[in-house]
Parts: structure tokens; sequence; C-alpha cells
């Protein structure tokens, strides 16, 4: 974990750190501030968890609220509903994107559907974090960004932060929210700095954040493309062409109050994400500002994303994972239509 | 550092027994209750202390809970229900697991338990709303102690395994029973929650109700060994009990949840029964057994088992049969009637159990389903 630079003024903490130190913070600050707040998973103990998110916090804590469990994904994902059922609060990790699949069909078949099973008399309380995303150069299983599993499933919220700061603030919220809530941490950001100020106030889990303001055309990103978008446009600045960048934040609910208005002034827009374009989440936003914006539009909503294939090599993977020469020529293709 | 979950020192006061056959006559004390048929001995019967009164409410349970079944039956005969999964040959085990476990124990079931909600003091016909196709959720768990009926097999295993954990953690004074078919025990969530439960020795009791058959699969098939013996592998105890014989259960189920309160960790009981109706009425079992497989155990009928118990104490005389029939149909007429009066939910409510916080966007849904539905309301 970076060392972080820390200077207090009055009752509010700023200081640079990177995601995975607000991340922790977040952690940090919902086991203090709720007694009722456990933490488990594999390795999240005495090694802080395999990315350190949960560093120290076993030592500060205690065994009892943060722990180990055995190998087990689906009742890891399980354990996290009887808790809940129990009135604790509990915040699960999946220790990588493709290591959740084992506790898909608690997450899908109970998780999300305990609440109507029980006449709403059962919040499912909980969060489970996820590690997502490519671009870490990393062996098979690693990279991947399910996404999709997720936000197809009803009765789930699915929020991604891209910045140290909503990192923080969508994690607090997502662990006060009623309803479980599946945490999707972009793991090549991890490492992104950015000075933060505690205390934050929690972020809305249901709203997107204007990244970057724009007149010529939407680019919609989210998690680890959000980063790419904005580099994207500040290309697209020197060239004179002016991007506005969006963040979804949530991706189920998706806001699309946003993602219309933007793209009503810009009349153009080009979805990015790591997960295939197939059925990835840019379908869903394609289909939703094609209906809605039909008259509006100046071009087809462009679809940038990974090929259908499985994940490739950690040589390779660059060639597959958004970059900003993409991003910009996706903006060309809507702006020559 | 506050303690660690897990208590190494009990476990390794406690090894795991190897043997198949150890596992009844293991030195646990609840494995010591059992003669070699898995039934209660006479002297641990003295010795639990199972008042006749106790006695005769199990077996007014039974016979409840049998009308109950029978009158399932009828109900999706006549077209009154979309699905039955009758749970005939069940009451022992349902009836006894249910009843030994105190009234702030926790039971988290499976789809066949329905005479364990009805032991919980579920209305019956609300129930039976589930199986009408009105309602997915038909009570509050947190009323009755009672999670609800999980269908995905195996599923609601570890769920009990987490909601003990927060027992435990509480420090409260509850145990908790999971019940599951002998099918469940082959999915790998059954087993990852019985490790869970041991690395964590958390206050739960494991009941298989094994009916030898997993829809058309039959016990042999499905497992090879002993379920009971599966325990002593994650390092705890575990019998196979008669679970046609409602003392029995009733018995070991109670001893297993004492055990599980005094914080010694988890316990898994083997109720070995019969499934003597078809999996379900969208089941054919002629396709693969046959009269003659379910002939022997006809005369294993949990409840004139439990008959014959009270006639042998001489607490059972014909009044009470009587009423006791009697009382079983007037809840089988009850059950209908409250069943036939349920009200069809308005189809838009689906949209309010979602979430306990729902998004905008789902409320817009919501909104526009019910203008698609009823054009002029929204005019
Ligand atoms: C995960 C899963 N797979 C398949 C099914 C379909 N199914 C429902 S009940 C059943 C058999 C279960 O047998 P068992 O666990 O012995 O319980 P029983 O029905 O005999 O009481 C099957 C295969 C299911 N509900 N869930
Ligand atoms: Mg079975």
């Amino acid at each position: 974990m970076a060392k972080t630079m820390e200077t207090t003024t009055g009752a509010t903490n700023v200081s640079t750190v990177t995601m995975g130190k607000a991340l922790n913070l977040a952690l940090h600050d919902a086991l203090q501030n709720d007694s009722r707040v456990l933490i488990f998973g594999e390795d999240v103990g005495k090694l802080g968890g395999v990315f350190r998110v949960t560093d120290g916090l076993q030592d500060e804590f205690g065994a009892e609220r943060v722990f180990d469990t055995p190998l087990a994904e689906a009742t890891i994902a399980a354990t996290a509903l009887g808790l809940a059922m129990k009135g604790f609060r509990p915040v699960a990790e999946m220790q990588f994107d493709a290591f959740s699949y084992p506790s898909f069909q608690q997450v899908t078949s109970n998780i999300a559907k305990y609440h109507t099973r029980t006449g709403g008399a059962c919040n499912m309380q909980l969060v489970i974090r996820i590690p997502y995303g490519g671009n870490i150069g990393a062996i098979e299983q690693h990279s991947e960004s399910p996404e999709t599993y997720y936000i197809h499933t009803a009765g789930l919220k699915v929020v991604t932060p891209s910045t140290p700061a909503d990192a923080y603030a969508l994690l607090t919220a997502a662990i006060a929210d009623p309803d479980p809530v599946i945490f999707l941490e972009p793991k090549s950001r991890y490492w992104m700095r950015q000075e933060i100020a505690l205390p934050m106030p929690p972020a809305a889990l249901d709203k997107a954040r204007i990244a970057r303001e724009g007149s010529d055309a939407t680019v919609i990103a989210y998690g680890p493309t959000v980063q790419t978008a904005l580099a994207a446009a500040e290309q697209a600045a020197a060239e004179g062409t002016s991007l506005e960048v969006i963040d979804l934040r949530s991706l189920s609910p998706l806001d699309m109050e946003t993602i219309s208005a933007s793209v009503r002034k810009t009349r153009r827009a080009v979805v990015v994400h790591e997960a295939p374009v197939f059925m990835g989440l840019g379908a869903e936003i394609a289909a939703r500002v094609m209906h809605d914006l039909f008259d509006v539009l100046a071009a087809p909503v462009e679809r940038i994303g990974n090929a259908t294939i499985p994940y490739p090599p950690a040589r390779v993977e660059k060639l597959f994972l958004p970059d900003a020469d993409r991003i910009l020529e996706a903006v060309d293709r809507t702006r020559e239509y | 550092m506050a303690k660690a979950l897990d208590t190494k020192d009990a476990r390794e006061a406690k090894p795991p027994r190897g043997s198949a056959d150890s596992s009844n006559n293991s030195g646990d004390s609840i494995a010591a209750m059992l003669d070699a048929n898995g039934v209660l001995t006479a002297e641990a019967e003295r010795a639990a202390n199972i008042s006749d009164e106790e006695l005769r409410t199990l077996y007014r349970l039974m016979v409840v809970s049998r009308r109950l079944d029978q009158e399932g039956l009828n109900l999706q005969r006549q077209g009154e229900l979309g699905l039955w999964g009758p749970y005939a040959g069940h009451e022992a085990a349902q009836v006894g697991a249910a009843m030994a476990m105190a009234p702030t124990d926790w039971i988290f079931p499976y789809y066949r338990d329905f005479a364990m909600a009805v032991c919980r003091g579920i209305d019956p016909g609300a129930i039976m709303t589930i199986f009408r196709g009105l309602t997915h959720g038909a009570w509050n768990p947190n009323e009755y102690r009672f999670a609800p009926f999980i269908i995905p097999v195996g599923t609601q295993v570890p769920h009990a395994v987490g909601f003990a954990l927060g027992c435990k953690l509480d420090h409260d004074d509850t145990a908790v029973l999971v019940g599951f078919g002998e099918g469940a025990t082959s999915t790998g969530d059954w087993h990852e929650a019985m490790n869970f439960a041991a690395v964590f020795n958390v206050p739960l009791v494991f009941l298989c109700e094994n009916n030898q058959w997993a829809i058309s699969v039959p016990m042999r098939q499905q497992v090879s060994g002993r379920i009971a013996d599966r325990a002593a592998g994650y390092g705890f105890p575990g019998v196979r009990v008669d679970g046609t014989d409602v003392l029995t259960v009733y018995a070991v189920v109670r001893a297993a949840a004492d055990r599980a309160r005094r914080g010694e960790g988890p316990y898994l009981v083997e109720a070995l029964t019969y499934r003597t109706q078809a999996h379900t009425t969208s089941d054919d079992p002629t396709r693969y057994r046959t009269e003659a497989d379910v002939e022997p155990w006809k005369s294993k009928d949990p409840i004139r088992r439990c008959a014959e118990r009270l006639q042998a104490r001489n607490a059972f005389d014909d009044a009470f049969a009587q009423a006791v029939s009697e009382e079983a149909e007037q809840r089988a007429l009850a059950m209908r009637q409250h069943l036939l009066s349920a009200q069809t939910p308005h189809p838009a409510s689906a949209f309010d159990l979602v979430f306990a916080n729902p998004p905008e966007s789902l409320l817009r849904e919501k909104a526009e389903f019910i203008e698609a539905l009823e054009p002029e309301r929204g005019e």
C-alpha cells in the first residue's frame, strides 16, 4: 500500500491515497462506526487481502469482526446472507472476479431474491466486494469483467468506483444500504492516487457523475475505463474536440437521466467497457439511448469493449482493452456519420 | 486482539472418528442414546424424561400434518394448487425435530418441511398460497424464527451456518436447525456448509431427512457410504436414527440442540425414512419404483409407531384418537378455506418487494407496468 501524505485541517482530514487505501479507510470507518459490520473472505485477516484492501483491520478490530474463511465462495456468500438475517452487516470479499462464480447460485437464487421471498421481512444488507477487470498482466481467471452476470439479476445493486474518493464514498454507501450490493473494484486502478478529504458524505448508489464536461460527444465509461476516457478527452481537446465523459458509478440501476441529458446535448454517444461488447452494458445503454433519443441522435451509438473471446493472455491483453485511440476513433465515427 | 472465531481446543479434544460404524457408538453421548437400529434405548427414553403429554402433542401434530398433506394433494387434484410436494412419511422427522427446538431457536427448512412450519405455528392456509402461485414468501421469518422454504437444493444449509455464526457472535442462547434431503448431501454447498460449521464451531444441528429418493434417483446412486459418517470427516459427530420414530428424533435433536447451545458445535442427524408418495404432483413414480419397493416401509408408518409407543405407555385411547382426528379434519377445512379465500395480489406488487430501498428507475418501471395494465387509469 502506498504511503499516505496527511495534513489535518480542522475536523477534516485531507490526504492523498490510493484507491486501495481509500477502500481500506471506508472499511475501517464502517467497522468503527457500526459494531454490526463484519468483514470476511479468503486471506482478508493477517494478510490483509491479496490487494491489501483489508490491511490492518483484523489487528485493530479483532478476529471476530475481520476473519478468514475456508476457501468456499458459495458459502462465503451464503454466510453473508445468514449473518444479514441475524442483523449483521457483512462485507464479504471474493478474491478475484472469476472466483466469484462458485458463489453465483447463492447470489442469484438466494441473496437477490430473499427480500421478495420473505415478503420484505428480511433485508439483505450485505456487500460482496469483487476486484475485477484486466490490464494487470495477470494469469487466466484474474482479469475478467463479470458485471453483466450481476446486472442482469434483479434484486442486486451493482456499483463500481473509478477514483479513490468515489471508492470511499460508494463503499460507505453500499455498506449502509439495506439491499445487497455487488461492489466491483477496478483492480488496475487500485494504485491510482487522489487527494481525499474525510469525513466524506456517502455517495448516492444510483447516480452517475459527469467526470468531464463537453459538447461534441458523450463518452460513457465506468470503473477502469473512466481514466481511459478522460485521457481520450484530453487528447481530443488538443485537437479541438470537446468530449463529455460520464462515470456511471452505478451499473444497476442505470442513471439514464444523466446519460440522456448529456446525449441530448452532444447528440453522439460512445460506451466503453472492458467486458465483451456482445451483451455488455453498452448494449443496454445503446438500446435505451436509441429508444429515448431517436430523433436527437446524429449517429448510431458506438460501443467499445472486448471481442467475444475468453479474456486473452497478458502479453496481448492491451490489444483487446479499450484505449484512448479506440475511443477517439469511435468518436470520429459518430462525427463522420 | 479479540478472540479468534474457531475453537481449535474444543476440536482437538474431540478428534474426528474413523470407521464407518463408529459414529453410533463413539463415546458421543447422543450416539449412546441409540440401539443398533437407531432407536432410542429404553434407558435413554427414561433419561430423556419425555412426558406422555409431550408425546401426545407429537402424535397430534403428526396426525394433523398427515391430514394437511392429504388436503394438499386433494387441492392440487382439484386444480386449486399448481404443485404439491407430499411429505407423508416425513412426519416423525419433521415434527420430532421442529418440536425439539426451543421456541427461541431458529429453523432453516427445505421445500418439503411443511410440517415443521405447522409446528412453528404458521397458518397452513398461508403456507399453501406459495403452492397456489400467489406468493414466494408467505410468512415473516423473524416472527416465527423460521426461514423461507428454499428450492435450490442444498443452498439453505450454508445460510443456517451464517445465521448460527451470528448467534455465536451475539452470544445468544440460540441453536439453529437446518433441514435437507439426502440428495442435498451431494451438493457442494452442503459440504462447504459442513466444513464452515465445524471450523467456526457454530450452534447448528444438521437434519438429513433421508427418504431414499431424490426424485427418481435412489439412495444407492446418490451416496456411497453413510451420510451420518460424513460428519466425522469434518470433525464433528453424527448419528443415523430411525426417522420414523418421532420419540427418537425428538430426543436426539433435543440433545444435539442442547449440545450446540452449550457451545459444543455442530451435529449431524441422519433420519432414515421413506417418501411414500410421488416427489411432487408433477412426478410419476411408476417409472422408477414399484409398490413392492414401498411396501416394507408401510409397517414403519410414523403415526402408527407413535400410537404404539403411546399404547405401551397406556397413554392412548379412542377418545384421544377421535379428538385428534377431529382436530385434523377441522384444520384441513380451515386450511382449504383460508387458501381459497386468499386474494390474488395486485400484479404490480411484484415490484414492491425487490428492494428495501428501491431505486427510482424501478418505481418508474412499476408505474409504466401499471399504466400498460390499466390504460383507463392512466387517462
Ligand atoms: C440445485 C437444484 N438442482 C435440481 C433441483 C431439482 N430438484 C428438486 S428436488 C430434487 C431432489 C432432491 O432430493 P432430496 O434432497 O433427497 O430431497 P427430497 O425431495 O427427497 O425430500 C431435485 C433434483 C433443484 N431444486 N435444485
Ligand atoms: Mg430424498
